[in-house]
This record gives structure tokens, sequence and C-alpha cells, in this order.
């Protein structure tokens, strides 16, 4: 007889060990369904983990590793303190892409006029716009008790209309010759997030990624507030008690989020995307709710994690060209890995007993 | 603009068709969190349910086993936030979104040979003198027999719920597992049955969009849907025929903006088409203030420990 | 007396991880007997209640119910065998009505009309009066009581089992509650009656058993053995109590005026005008049962519950607006009852929770950032002073035993030299001799010339410690009175004597 057992306090080594006994299962699981869908399971796998590192083209996509990483460890990083207190927002696609829209509006608004001040204004712009698209759940939620998750992730869908109208309307390219879609931002000097050095893939986006992680591991463990953080996830009536404000709370977790998401969308949409177009979205603010869970909500875990999953893209992108794998296949293997995740997490708070239980 | 363009009986009838698949998948996540259980992955198990009904309909030719194949496959996806929740132990909220990215995935997989292909017809059914009335006839009496199954879906539901035991034992369960384990009642039973039959719910409601109301196959159809029925259950106050209210407002709200989209009105077909979900928001804001009558072990996690 | 015995147990053992929760124990339940289980908190009575409701599976060990073997698989089976169970806890559904919840306790409830109808019966024979209609949430703990006994007594059980049912009961429905019992005893029902409350099982069993650490260790008849020494075989040794130096009582430190607050929980209680007045040095006992206002008087104090601003003044000080850490920064210091979750985050460690209330008078944070090393530091002097059992203070809360844990909570706020110190059950569930270590350090607290309010609903408790006592009925708080002349009859009005319950008849 198999039973469950909760340890007396949490496994550290299970804890740590987890995250990569999940990696391992999902790419067993992950062969296998390549394996039903015809593809050969060591191949694949070897083309998605190994390719874009050390193969023959690695030169080209190692680079890629932080152009595609940068936006999934920034908006996981902020993710992960709402998730930590219990603060779910789920609608970082939507605070990314108004973070684009805002920031891109600013530097297009400048247009042609070159000056040093244009790009820091954009990402003043896209923060802000991501700040106050998750003020709405936030506000929401503390003067009305409306639940976060839902009105955050309708948010996504309003904001996808928005990103539509303004590609087609407002920020529409008036020399782009009736295409929708802004003018490209790559084009425009001052406010083009260009690479910092040529050919590593570092940019703007991913100095803040780092920034991002350095500000959120000095807050969780160092700071007052990361304390009450935690404390408001783990035991929310004894939080109330150490006096913590939990509107203030919701507030700071969801803008944070909301500004780290939007910053994304902006260091994106003015470097490797370029322009505002109707599918300038790609689900990154969703994945990135894996990267926050595969790290453990733990900000050095993102941001590992986040290497990881840009990884599965680009090796899932090569995989495609290579071997006819489906894009969708990358997906379902992703949404593995969150699941094997979450359900291996059972073994840092309980054990498995196997048999009649003995005395000790 | 040509607002005369919009016939007011094909509107309401095609209001309740767009009402359905919103109605089905919260009628199902309502018994589940009447559980006590809160699965966010209500879009993901639709989308399955959209295309394995989908699938299955073009292969057999038959949509109602096509139907059929579709609550099969929304129930098997639960499953799996089954065994993450249920037996794992895992945070609801963090398995109900894997289960909806997952899905997601899982259904653009599946889909892939399916797009642009037109599924077979599930025909309307014909009363005698009923369905040939003026108006009423086409309002009410012409639809496809899944739309009728979802409200006698809804009236069972509230039956069971309001007067039967096994109603009783399922509010218990919800309210308060600990004490409803202390009688003797089997928690996890209780609550896989609810979460299998709330996958089931949310497949049927995945497929009646692409094989009734669309009807076709397209990546991402749902668009929300399924997160617009979550909502609906907080509107409802979890309660069903409230469900049912919810479900032809919001259907009505998805008609009137296509059909204003159609008749060519002077606001942007974007601000439009996002009426939906904000009208959501809305609904969620004003409505929020009470959370009596939600269940009260909502969301928590059951371990019978001694 | 040839008939055989109703119940026999013998040999029963069931362990857990690193406990053995009961070990070879024996009894013996008589036909029409009133039988008392008895033993501190962790002593195995809950396990073996469990077995016999078939919750819980034996290791090994055999059960008899007249004659004939007796293994319940569930609580299903032990109810068609006629034994019923009144909980302490957790049995109750707030949001459904009286009679849902009696038809969840039986096997083939009748329609709800006819239930509806026999619930009224059945109560008023036993004077126990319920509306089967009303919303469980909105009833008193004694009328939530009596929800539970008439469930057991619909189905006509041979034993009925009963989970310190006292602990919510005015003195005055306790005297109901047993003349209910004596009258089913009359009737040939027999109770295994568990207890730690020594004078109660004197008037009420004929016949006991003693646990201690899971083993049986004696058996008596408690009409002739002294609580003494009943309370010395329930607890291995010889029990000191607190010592009480004479106090000088001070100015007043704390005083609250007209005072009402809506509950925040929605079958909470709201407290309503209520007047109280502490002086330094000065112990006052709130006793009531539970349920009557008491969570909600602890967040009032602590600032948990924030009231216009007046109404709550320390040293003449509006402080009715502040938060927790403004008072505490004052002084005004809580231990609130619900250890895990409330008074301490079960998965973090000893040492995160001693920050928890710690930072402001301790001085382990500067400008917003942690001073870790200082909290451990407070986390271990915790631990040396109030003597708590544990590795050390890397270990998670949820780790500790129920006494360990409580005395790590009251020595937090204890060191922190509160100028107020209010505390909600501060030994419930704790064992006798941690429970003394609390006590006595709240007595040192105040003779050190703290004011100290305590919350409670252990009568004995207040009793032994207060100066003054005053109870707590729907949200009312009674005017204090000085604790050594009070009566149990006074005391029980004050609590607000039988709620309408009648004798039985």
């Amino acid at each position: 007889m198999i039973r469950l057992e909760k340890r007396p306090q949490p496994s550290r080594a299970w804890s740590l060990a987890t995250p990569l006994v999940a990696v391992l299962a999902t790419m067993l699981f992950g062969g296998v369904l390549f394996a039903v869908l015809g593809k050969d399971p060591v191949e694949a796998i070897r083309t998605i983990f190994w390719e874009p590192l050390f193969g023959e083209f690695a030169f080209y996509y190692r680079p890629q590793l932080l152009v595609k990483g940068a936006p999934l460890v920034l908006i996981a990083i902020g993710l992960s303190l709402g998730f930590r207190a219990g603060i779910w927002n789920i609608g970082a696609e939507g605070q990314y892409i108004i973070g684009a829209l805002t920031g891109a509006g600013v530097g297009l608004a400048f247009y042609p006029m070159e000056a040093f001040y244009i790009f820091p204004l954009m990402v003043l712009a896209g923060a802000l716009g991501g700040w106050a698209w998750a003020m709405i759940p936030a506000i929401l939620k503390t003067r009305f008790g409306t639940n976060e998750i839902l009105v955050s992730l309708m948010l996504v869908y309003v904001a996808e209309q928005l990103l539509a109208s303004m590609s087609l309307g407002l920020l529409k390219n008036p020399e782009g010759f009736g295409f929708p879609g802004s003018r490209n931002l790559q084009q425009y000097d001052s406010a083009h997030n260009a690479e910092l050095i040529a050919g590593t893939g570092m940019h703007w986006g991913v100095v803040a990624a780092l920034i991002a992680v350095i500000f959120a591991y000095v807050l969780l463990n160092r700071h007052m507030l990361g304390f009450q953080i935690r404390l408001t996830g783990e035991a929310p009536r004894a939080a109330k008690f150490a006096g913590v404000n939990p509107p203030r709370l919701i507030l700071f977790c969801l803008g944070i989020s909301g500004a780290l998401a939007g910053l994304a969308g902006l260091f994106e949409v003015a470097g490797p995307a370029g322009q505002v177009s109707i599918d300038f979205n790609v689900g990154y603010g969703f994945t990135a709710i894996i990267v926050a869970f595969l790290g453990r909500l733990h900000p050095v875990g993102i941001l590992l994690a986040g290497g990881l999953m840009a990884l599965t893209y680009i090796g899932g992108d090569i995989a495609q060209g290579n071997l006819g794998l489906p894009a969708a296949a990358i997906q379902v293997f992703q949404g593995m890995l969150l699941f094997f995740l979450l359900a291996l997490d059972l073994l840092t708070n309980y054990r498995i007993a196997i048999g009649k239980p003995e005395a000790a | 603009m040509d607002l005369s363009a919009i016939n007011p009986v094909l509107l309401v009838a095609s209001l309740m068709v767009a009402a359905t698949p919103i109605l089905l998948a919260a009628i199902g996540e309502l018994v589940v969190e009447k559980a006590g259980v809160l699965n966010l992955g209500v879009e993901g198990m639709m989308i399955v349910g959209a295309i394995a009904g989908f699938a299955t309909a073009v292969e057999t030719g038959s949509p109602l086993f096509g139907f059929l194949i579709s609550a099969f496959a929304g129930a098997a996806l639960s499953l799996l936030f089954v065994i993450m929740t249920q037996v794992a132990l895992a945070n609801q909220v963090a398995s109900g979104l894997a289960l909806t990215l997952f899905g997601l995935g899982l259904s653009a997989l599946m889909g892939q040979s399916y797009v642009g292909i037109k599924p077979p017809q599930l025909g309307q059914i014909h009363l005698p003198v009923l369905s040939d009335l003026p108006v009423v006839g086409q309002i009410l009496f012409s639809h496809d027999i899944i739309l009728y199954f979802g409200i006698a879906l809804t009236a069972a539901v509230w039956a069971v719920l309001k007067y039967t035991r096994v109603g009783l034992i399922l509010r218990a369960v919800g309210e308060n597992h600990d004490a409803a384990h202390a009688l003797g009642y089997k928690v996890v039973r209780i609550r896989i049955l609810a979460i299998l039959f709330g996958g089931a719910c949310a497949g049927l409601g995945g497929a009646y969009i692409s094989l009734i109301r669309v009807p076709q196959w397209t990546e991402g159809m749902t668009a929300g849907v399924g997160w617009i029925a979550l909502a609906l259950v907080v509107f409802a106050s979890w309660k069903p025929w409230r469900a049912l209210l919810g479900a032809y407002l919001f259907g009505g709200v998805t008609v009137v903006q296509l059909n204003l989209q159609a008749a060519g009105v002077a606001i942007p077909v974007e601000y439009l088409a996002m009426s939906p979900y904000l009208i959501t928001i809305l609904v969620l804001v004003m409505l929020s203030a009470d959370k009596s009558s939600a269940p009260a072990a909502l969301g928590r996690i059951f371990h019978a420990s001694r | 007396m040839s008939h055989p015995p109703l119940l026999t147990l013998s040999g029963l053992t069931k362990a857990y991880p690193g406990v053995v929760a009961n070990d070879q124990v024996s009894l013996t339940i008589g036909e029409g007997e009133v039988h008392a289980l008895l033993g501190e908190n962790g002593a195995g009575k809950s396990t073996l209640v469990k077995m016999i409701y078939g919750l819980v599976k034996p290791d090994s060990g055999t059960m008899t119910l007249r004659g004939t073997p007796y293994e319940p698989g569930e609580p299903r089976e032990a109810r068609a065998d006629g034994i019923a169970m009144v909980f302490q806890h957790f049995s109750l559904f707030d949001a459904l009505n009286v009679a849902e919840n009696i038809a969840l306790g039986m096997e083939n409830p009748p329609p709800m009309r006819d239930l509806a109808a026999r619930i009224r019966e059945v109560s008023e024979a036993y004077g126990l009066p319920l509306d089967p209609f009303r919303t469980v949430g909105d009833l008193s703990a004694g009328e939530r009581q009596r929800v539970e006994i008439i469930r057991c007594l619909l189905q006509d059980p041979k034993l009925l089992i009963m989970d310190e049912p006292t602990s919510v009961l005015t003195p005055q429905e306790v005297e109901i509650l047993f003349q209910t019992l004596r009258k089913l005893k009359s009737e040939g029902t027999s109770i295994l009656y568990i207890s730690h409350k020594l004078e109660e099982i004197r008037a009420l069993c004929d016949h006991a058993t003693i646990l201690r650490l899971g083993k049986n260790v004696g058996e008596c008849v408690p009409a002739e053995t002294s609580a003494r020494d009943m309370a010395e075989l329930m607890v291995g040794t010889t029990l000191q109590t607190p010592e009480r130096h004479a106090r000088d009582v001070g100015e007043v430190i704390l005083d609250i005026s007209g005072l009402s607050v809506a509950s925040p929980s929605e079958f909470g209680t709201a407290l309503k005008n209520l007047h109280l007045t502490v002086r330094r040095g000065e112990i006052l006992g709130i006793g009531g049962v539970a349920g009557n206002g008491q969570d909600e008087l602890l967040s009032v104090l602590s600032g948990e519950i924030t009231t216009a601003a007046d109404a709550v003044k320390f040293d003449g000080k509006a402080i009715g607006q502040m938060g927790p850490n403004a008072r505490r920064a004052l002084g005004v210091l809580a231990a609130p009852e619900e250890r895990l979750g409330h008074a301490a985050a079960p998965d973090m460690s000893l040492t995160e929770n001693a920050l928890l209330t710690g930072a402001a008078r301790e001085g382990l944070a500067q400008n917003g950032f942690l001073k870790w090393g200082a909290a451990k530091e407070f986390a271990e002097t915790i631990i040396k002073a109030f003597d708590v059992r544990t590795p050390g203070p890397a270990n998670a809360a949820r780790s500790l035993s129920g006494g360990n844990l409580q005395k790590f909570v009251i020595g937090r706020e204890v060191l922190q030299r509160p100028e107020v110190l209010v505390v909600n059950q501060p030994t419930w569930g704790v064992d006798a001799a941690a429970a003394a270590a609390i006590r006595q350090a709240l007595l040192d607290l105040a003779a050190g010339g703290a004011a100290v309010i305590c919350i409670s609903q252990d009568l004995d408790e207040l009793m032994e410690i207060s100066d003054n006592f005053a109870a707590l009925n729907e949200g009312r708080l009674s005017a204090p009175r000085p604790a050594v002349d009070l009566t149990v009859d006074e005391i029980g009005l004050m609590m607000g004597g039988s709620h309408g319950m009648e004798v039985a008849h």
C-alpha cells in the first residue's frame, strides 16, 4: 500500500532536485510524444537541447538564447513575486503588449528627431504602460474584491484587440504602403534597442533581466517587503498579524510584475521585433508562468529556467526546420514540463511510504 | 451603417447558440467548484474537446459521435488535473493554468491536418407544429439537440444539487472537507468524479464551438470562452439558473457585437470585439462584493492525515 | 450482572511515523455505563476513538461488540453497528441548515420534511430545542453541539462517544448536558466520555480509563478517587501549581470604551459596545464559550482590526486606528489562539517566525533590510528561555509539537517586554507541563508591571491566574469582577447562563 506522509518540514534536497527530475521526465515523455508523431525521439531531444548550444550553427543560436530568454526572465521575475504572495497575475501577456505599445508610441511620437533621451523615455513609458495595465486588476481587487486571475486574463484579450487596432490605425506606418504595422524602430537610431555588443544578442533587455534577478533576490532574502511577500503566501492570517497591509501588497506585486512585463514588451518591440504588428506577441507572458514555476519562484532558479525555456524555443525552431516537428509539439512539451514540476513538488512536502507504517 | 440588416429573430436564435458553449462549460465548472475544487483549466479542456469532437465528426461523419468523444476528451484531460491536485496535492491555481497551457498546445498539435475543413452538420430538430410557429418556432424550437441538452443539464444539475442526497454530499464536501471526511464520506473520490464531470462538460462546450457555432477548426478558437465560463460561475453565485441567465447575457453581447460589426457601425471592429471581455470584467466587479455563496473549502488542499 | 459488556478493546495499537499513538490499549465498556477516557493532550484519546468509529484502522489488537468481532472499515459501518460520535471539531457544515447537517450523518435519512419533524420531536424530548431550518453557521457553539448530539440520537445509538463536549459550554449548559446524558444512560445507552476535566468526570462517569503517552496507565471509579490522584495518573508527575506573588496594581494602561465592530468573517461575531480597563500589574481574565467574539477581541487589540481612534486608548493615547506594528512599537503585544497560520507561519523557520512580530521591538530590521543574525539570536533566546524542544532555530514551525510551539509563541511576545500583552487560549491543546510554564510566564510578566489580558475558555486557568474576570457573550463583555470571590454559578451567568436550553424531562 502506498501512502503519503507529510514531512515535518520541507525537504531542501527535493526542493532542488524536483526541477531536474521534472526536466528528465519531460524529456522521456516528450520523446514518447515525438515518437508517436513519427520522429526519432533521440534525434529530436538532441536537436532541441544540444543543437542550439553546441551544434554547427551554435554561433548563431547562442545569442538567440539571450534574446528569447531575457523577456521570459524579466516577466517571470515579476510574476514570481506575486505568485509567492498568492497574488495571481496571469495577464502578463497583456501587460507585455501594452508596454510595447506605450513604449513604441513614445518613440514614434518623436520620429524623426534624434536625441539621446528618447530611448530612456521609451523605457519609462513601457514600464508605466505595463504597470498601468496591471493596476486595473490590482485596483479592482483591492476595491471590490474582484478575482485578479480572471480580470488580468480578460485584459489580455482586450490588449490583443488594442494591438490590432494600433497596428491598423494610430501607429500604422504612414509610409508602409497600407500594410498593417508601425515604422520599424530598428531603422530609427534613437529608439532602437540595439545589441550592446554586436553578435552576442546582448541588448538592454538582457541587462534589465539580470538587474531584475538581483533586485528580486535582495528583496526576497534581505528586505522586510520580501519577507512580507513570502509570509503572505505561506500564511495570510499570520501576515496580517505581522502587520502586512494586504491591499498595499497586492498593488505592489501586481504593479511590479506589470512594469517588468511592460519593459519586456518595450525591449522586444524596440529591438528584436522592431515594430508594432498584429502578431507581435508570441506568448512570452504565458510561457513566463512556466518559467516562474520551473525556477521554483526563486530568482536564480528563474534565471536558469528562463535559459532552459529559451533553449526549447530555439531548439524547437530548429527541430521544426530539420525534422518537421510541429511547433505545437514544443508547446505541449513545455506544458508537460510544468505538469511534472508541479506534481513532483509533492516530494518536497510529503514522503511516499510503502507498506505499513513503522513506529520510530 | 445599416441596422435594419439585423434580424431580431435570427439575433435571438443565434444568441442561444452563442450562449451554449459558455453554459456547458460553466455548469461543469459549477459542479466542480461546489465540490470545493477550483479548476482553471476550463479553457484547455474546451479546446481539446473542440478538436477531439471536430476530428471525430470529420472522420466518422457523425457529429453526435463527435460530441460524445469530445466529452471523453475533456474528461481525459481533466484526469491530469485530478492526478495533479487530488493525488499529488499540487496547488490548484497553478495546476489549472498548466492544464490550459498544455491543452492549447495539445489541441494545436492534434488539429494540424484539420484546418480549413468543414465538419458534417448536426441537423436541427424539427417538431411538428411547434417549429413552424412564427417567430417563436424559429427562436425556441429550431435548434440542434445539444443546445437543448445544455438547458436540460442546467435543470438536472439544479435539481440534483437542491433535492438529492448526492447533491447534499457534494455540497458538504465543498463546504468542509474535514467534516465530510470525519463523517466517512470519500472526499477525494467525490471530487474526482466532479472534476471528470466538469471536464466532460467543458469538452462538450468546446465541440459545440468547433462543430456548430463556427463551424470549423482554427488554433486557439475558444478565445477565452473557458475563462468567461469561469467568471460566469462567480457571476452566478454558484447557482445553475443564474449561470443560464449569465450565459445568455454573454451570448447576447457576443452576438450583438458581431451583428454591429456586420452592420458597419462606426465603432472600430477591434473595440467591438473586446466588448465581451470588458463586460465580463464589469460584471465581475459588480458581483464580487458578495462571496457568501462561495463553497467554503474552494481551492483548499485536502489531505487526510490522522 | 451476567450480560456481556457492550464493547471490549484489547491490545489496540496504532503507530504513526515517529510516534506510537496507542500502545496495547485495552478497555471495557458495559451496557448503560458512562465510561470516561481520561488523558492529557497527545495522550492518544483521539486516535483511540477514531479507531472505534472506523476512521482509523488499528495496526494490531481486537475489538469486540456484544461478543462478536467488530472491525469497522469506515464510519458508516460503525454507525450501522450503533456507534455514534459527537466531535470536538470539524464535523458541521456552516453553510448548510440543521436538517441537512443531520441528514449527512445518517445512513438512510427520511425525506426532509419528516426529518425536520423528527428533529423537533427528539430535541424537545431531550431538552435541546433546535430549529431544523436554521443555518448552522449562525448558531452558537452550544447550539452547534446540540446539532451533533441530535444527529447521534436520531440513530438510537448503543454507544455514544463524546469528545471533550463541555469545552464549548457554560457551567449551566454543562449541567443540562449532564442531565441529558443521565437520561440516555437510564434508557440503556452507553457513553464513552472523553475529557481532561476531572471534576466533570467525577460527577458523571461510572468508570474511567486513563491514558498517558498512548498507554493505558490505570483505571478507577471516579466517584471513589480524588481528583488529585487522577491528575497524577494522567500527568505522571506531581503537578506544581504556579506561584503567585502579591502584586501592586498600578494605573490604568489600556482603556477600551464603547467599542463596536463587525466581524471580518461571515459567521463571526460582532463586538457590541465593549468597555474594559486594565491596570499595570493586573491580569484580566476573559472567559466565554468559543465563538462569542474572542477572535474579534484579540484582533481589535492586536491592531488587525482597526476601529475609531479613541475606542482603544493606551496610556491615554488613542490607538484604535493603529496597525499591529505601530502598536508593537508602543508595547501592546498579542498572541492569537491559532498557532499554525495565525501566530506562526507553519512552513517558515523559527528564525523567520521570530522576525514575524519581533522586527520592531528587537531591532531585527534596519531601513527595511533584515538582520538575519539578530533574528536568529532572538529565536535562540526564546528557545532557551522557554525551554522549547527543537533541534534549532532553522527548523520549521510545523515540526514542533503544539506545546513547544505555543511556548515559542508566548515566549516571543513575553521576551519583547510588553506593556500590555493580550493572549487568546494560551494553553489550548498544550500538555500540562508546558501549560504550567506558560501560566507562570504570564504571572511573572504581570508581577513585573505589565498588564495582561488572558482570553480563555478554560475557567480553571482563568481562576488560577486572573485578578479580575469578565466574560464574553455574543460579542458583549460583562463588567469585570474580582476573581477571588466568584462562584461557578456566577461565572456561568456572566457567560450567558444556559442560552435557552431546558433541563431534560
